[in-house]
């Protein structure tokens, strides 16, 4: 490793073995169920379904947004690809390469090229730590020398717009939540990765501060090449940053597709819903949780079937009985690559909410 | 790059610091320096320090030497002015040297439970599963004597002496300090830069050495300077028994039980010994009450 | 709720089977025979043998520890060494006399601590809070064998106000008898005042901070929603305070009991300790500590009826 960042983006990744038309990241069947305990002598008594059979792809230097209600698994999705927790059952490839597997590559060798940005600015900084140790304190332990590691903390500085002169020394709590996040930036570039997963990375920031980070993001994504995993619960922020969409409800991937085509024409009735309860950009509306109607989705023991059914106006008996897989929408009015999981024609093709 | 780093208007943040602030523990020392109370305890401390450590500059008695014709004197006798013991010591010289082998009594457990109870403590809050569990559970055990109790039954059966009452008041310490490391061991371990070191390859004795001890070492810190508190009023309590320290050495939970006898006769001369255990328990009280409040952190914004 | 109950119970059996090892095992900690040490060394072989059988400690280690569990649950604590009276009767009657003083103490303890951090959160910051605080530090690091021994001096050897040993004779008048509680009972209420004062004063504060910003007023806290909402919310905290201190109670008046020469359980204890009578001792040790298990489950039982919250 050297001290600076590679600085063209044209010039080939030795670390590209796939060529372009490998996807960056294959996920396939990931799983992860949480027990819940209780009762006599702590028993297990439920699961959190957080994560069920999720499948995606991600093309090198595309944005995938996924989006979704808080609590439908997209944060246990990225522990998941990150390694920070065990999947129950599935398997990720990243660019060929089955991660964690004796003929693919070890864990420690992903974490590499891929890293993560989290919510809560302050909490992701080491409070004792000073802003260009947190940035330097990756290249170090992966055995860059201390000049080196600092010099590309200050050049990480100056790249995500904060003066190295003026915060390389400072601490977390001195620093504004938008500052903060930058930093959190530069850390998760700090090992030259290729795939960085953005965990509702602006979700805590001001509405002016968020379009700051997003801009700079985009600007970052151009330059170092990266390819981004967006994860985000404001459909407006995603449809600003992502080339293709998935939505999630309740652990289960529901649709997905080119941004374009899932904003222009919602086939899922859930994702429908979603564009209908959509945030207004008035600040004071801005809300975490997405308000829907019907009851709130539950992930311990969801629904047999389809998920959405209980929520859905045009539940029919076959919704409790099969799980819908993913496919192509009924009217094919797509280029292919846009599949929703619904079993039911009319649900699919009910009138398109207008947003704007 | 360069419209990156200018893209961001940064002078015009109004939240945005003036000046660098100076590292975290050079902050807690400034803030330590400007309280008053904990600069006053720390002196009265080093002050006792210096009386039983430096003993023979302050008296030129012999702590273990006394006169029959000279027992039981009252306070402002010429030539000793805290009076005698009931053996003609002179009382001020035994509580000098008494202070060396009470707070040695009293450090000693709270040092070998900081580093036992410290060590499994952030074992088990980072380990958790088999290995947390039974640590804890373990730990559950002794918490369900209270801790007078449990020192007193050590110690009564290994016998008295120093060693076996630093033994008992370690074991007693030993299961709060467990618990009190492992919560702040959880605590950071769950903390999202925790997470993220994780998840830029850093290994775990890496993590805990950079990440979790730098959190967990000062509240850990703070409650071994008030568990001494403690450890003062109990291991003087052992010798008060007759299960620590043996005649005829100086300590002052033993002299304190030798005066006791002799209340009647010299009602004042009895009540001294227990006036420094009182006073430098509260020394260390005080002590960790400022430690506490500089140390402060806001970890949670 | 009941269920709750239940699984905490049955949480408390571990405890309750490691302290019952903790408690056999302390004995084997030390090297050599309970009997050995009780019987000069020139006694025969044979008197040794005969007393190990009597006593039960010629079986193997793991048999002894059984026996004297399934015995002890049934409130046999064998024979005492020293002088082969059962244990059980001696200790019965010293626990009796510790409760006495112990509950008094807590009584009195907690309810000033309550009143003392009551009034200081209501006067926060102005000097009833100071003054209190400052009584609050002192009483946390007050030795209290010392404070006995202080009280000692005042009341009964400058002046001649209270007895200041043993609890007095069976055919003394009650009043007389009283008297001699008294002494004891308020170096007991110390321990607990201190730390008790400071809780309710910190748990106070802070709900009112949390609920009513800027509203805390000397009126405002004393009306009765007012009052049955901080109970309500400071309760869990401070009674689970006042279990763990009831239990220092009880381990704690060894050393008082000393002082007052007061014939409870910890008069018994140092006794055992210095006849090396084995029996009492692990009897002693095992009530007390079986005893502060339960109180610790009453009081979750208590916090989890109170607050519906801390059942899971
Ligand atoms: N470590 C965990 N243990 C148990 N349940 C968990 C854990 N992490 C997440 N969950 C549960 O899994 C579900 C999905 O959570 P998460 O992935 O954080 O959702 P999102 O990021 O979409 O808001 C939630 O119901 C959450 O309660
Ligand atoms: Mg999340």
């Amino acid at each position: 490793m050297s001290a600076s960042l590679k600085q063209d983006p044209h010039s080939p990744d030795p670390r590209d073995r796939g060529g372009p038309a490998q996807p960056l990241l294959i996920v396939d069947n990931l799983r992860k169920h949480f027990p819940v305990r209780g009762g006599l002598l702590n028993r297990q008594v439920a699961t959190v379904q957080a994560v069920d059979d999720v499948s995606f792809s991600v093309r090198k230097g595309e944005t995938l947004g996924i989006v979704g209600e808080s609590g439908c698994g997209k944060s246990t999705t990225a522990r998941l690809l990150m390694r920070l927790m065990e999947p129950d059952a599935g398997s990720v490839i990243f660019d060929g390469d089955p991660v964690g597997d004796r003929r693919g590559i070890s864990v420690s060798d992903m974490r590499r090229q891929m890293q993560m940005v989290f919510q809560d600015s302050y909490t992701s900084l080491n409070p004792r730590m000073t802003m260009a140790e947190s940035i330097a304190y990756a290249p170090r332990m992966h055995g860059l020398g201390r000049r080196e590691a600092y010099d590309r903390a200050e050049d990480l500085l100056s790249r995500v717009g904060l003066n190295p002169r003026q915060y390389a020394r400072r601490y977390p709590h001195e620093l504004s939540g938008g500052q903060r996040q930058r930093v959190n930036i530069a850390r998760a570039l700090a090992l030259e990765p290729r795939l960085v997963i953005l965990d509702e990375a602006v979700a805590a920031l001001d509405k002016s501060v968020e379009a700051q980070v997003l801009n700079l993001l985009t600007d970052l994504k151009q330059s170092l090449n990266l390819t981004y995993l967006f994860i985000s619960h404001d459909l407006n922020v995603v449809e600003y940053m992502s080339d293709r969409v998935m939505v999630m409800y309740l652990g289960r991937v529901v649709e997905a597709g080119p941004v374009e085509s899932i904003y222009r024409r919602p086939r899922h009735p859930y994702t429908r819903a979603l564009f209908a309860s959509k945030p207004t950009l008035d600040p004071d509306r801005r809300t975490t949780e997405m308000p829907l109607t019907g009851d709130p989705p539950n992930p311990i023991n969801p629904p047999s079937g389809c998920r959405f059914r209980t929520r859905c106006a045009f539940a029919q008996p076959r919704c409790a009985e099969t799980l819908p897989p993913l496919a192509a929408p009924f009217d094919g009015d797509t280029d292919g690559t846009h599949v929703v999981a619904c079993h039911i024609p009319e649900a699919q093709s009910a009138m398109a909410v207008h947003h704007g | 790059m360069s419209d990156i780093a200018m893209g961001t208007p940064l002078v015009s943040r109004p939240d945005a610091p003036a000046a660098p602030a100076p590292g975290y523990w050079k902050s807690v020392g400034q803030r330590l320096l400007t309280d008053k109370t904990t600069i006053a305890v720390t002196l009265v401390l080093l002050g006792i320090l210096f009386i039983t450590l430096g003993a023979p500059l302050v008296t030129h008695y012999d702590p273990y030497h006394g006169s029959v014709l000279g027992r039981l004197k009252p306070i402002g006798t010429p030539g000793h002015w805290l009076g005698t013991d009931e053996t003609g010591r002179d009382l001020w010289t035994r509580l000098c040297y008494g202070g060396r082998l009470s707070l040695l009594a009293a450090i000693m457990p709270v040092t070998i439970s900081l580093i036992v109870g410290g060590f499994l403590g952030i074992l088990a809050g980072y380990a958790g599963g088999i290995v947390g569990t039974l640590i804890m559970r373990t730990m559950d055990v002794f918490y369900a004597f209270p801790s007078i109790l449990l020192a007193i039954a050590i110690c009564g059966l290994l016998g008295n002496g120093l060693s076996n009452s630093i033994i008992a008041l370690a074991v007693v310490f030993i299961p709060p300090m467990v618990r009190v490391s492992e919560t702040v061991t959880t605590q950071s371990r769950n903390l999202d830069f925790v997470e993220a070191a994780r998840a830029s390859g850093t290994t775990t004795p890496q993590i805990i050495r950079y990440h979790v001890l730098a959190n967990v070492l000062g509240p850990i810190l703070v409650y071994a300077t008030s568990l001494i508190s403690v450890s003062i009023i109990l291991s003087a309590g052992l010798s008060f028994l007759g299960l620590g320290v043996t005649p005829p050495q100086a300590e002052w939970g033993l002299m304190l039980n030798s005066l006791r006898q002799a209340i009647y006769v010299q009602p004042y001369v009895a009540a001294l010994p227990g006036l420094m255990i009182f006073a430098t328990s509260m020394c260390f009280n005080l002590m960790s009450d400022g430690f506490r409040s500089a140390m402060d952190v806001r970890l949670n914004k | 709720m009941l269920l709750f109950a239940i699984r905490r119970l049955i949480q408390a059996i571990p405890i309750l089977l490691g302290v019952s090892l903790v408690v056999f095992g302390l004995v084997h900690i030390v090297p050599g025979n309970p009997i050995d040490m009780l019987l000069p060394p020139e006694a025969s072989p044979e008197i040794i043998a005969q007393m190990k059988a009597a006593f039960g400690f010629d079986k193997p280690l793991y048999m002894q520890y059984l026996l004297w569990l399934l015995r002890a649950v049934q409130g046999d604590f064998g024979l005492s060494v020293f002088n082969a009276t059962p244990v059980w009767g001696q200790l019965s009657a010293a626990l009796q006399n510790t409760f006495v003083l112990a509950i008094l103490g807590a009584a009195l303890g907690f309810s000033m601590g309550i009143l003392c951090g009551m009034v200081s959160a209501l006067y926060h910051g102005r000097w009833p809070d100071k003054v209190f605080s400052a009584i609050a530090t002192v009483g946390v690091s007050l030795p209290h064998y010392w404070c006995a021994i202080v009280l000692v001096l005042f009341c009964a050897v400058l002046h001649d106000w209270m007895p200041a040993q043993g609890m007095g004779d069976d055919s003394l008048p009650l009043y007389d008898r009283l008297q001699y509680l008294v002494l004891p009972v308020i170096t007991l209420s110390l321990i607990p005042m201190g730390v008790i004062g400071r809780l309710v004063r910190a748990t106070v504060l802070d709900i009112v901070g949390q609920d009513f910003v800027g509203a805390l007023s000397a009126k405002g806290l004393t009306r009765w929603p007012v009052i049955r909402h901080i109970a309500r919310n400071a309760a869990p905290p401070v009674l689970a305070l006042m279990g763990l201190q009831f239990g220092y109670l009880l381990g704690g008046s060894i050393l008082v009991e000393t002082v007052f020469n007061w014939p409870g359980s910890g008069n018994l204890l140092n006794l055992a300790i210095f006849r090396r009578d084995i029996p009492v001792l692990q009897a002693t040790i095992l009530v007390l500590a079986t005893f502060f298990v339960m109180l610790n489950l009453l009081v979750d039982i208590a916090q989890a009826a109170i607050d519906p919250r801390i059942r899971r």
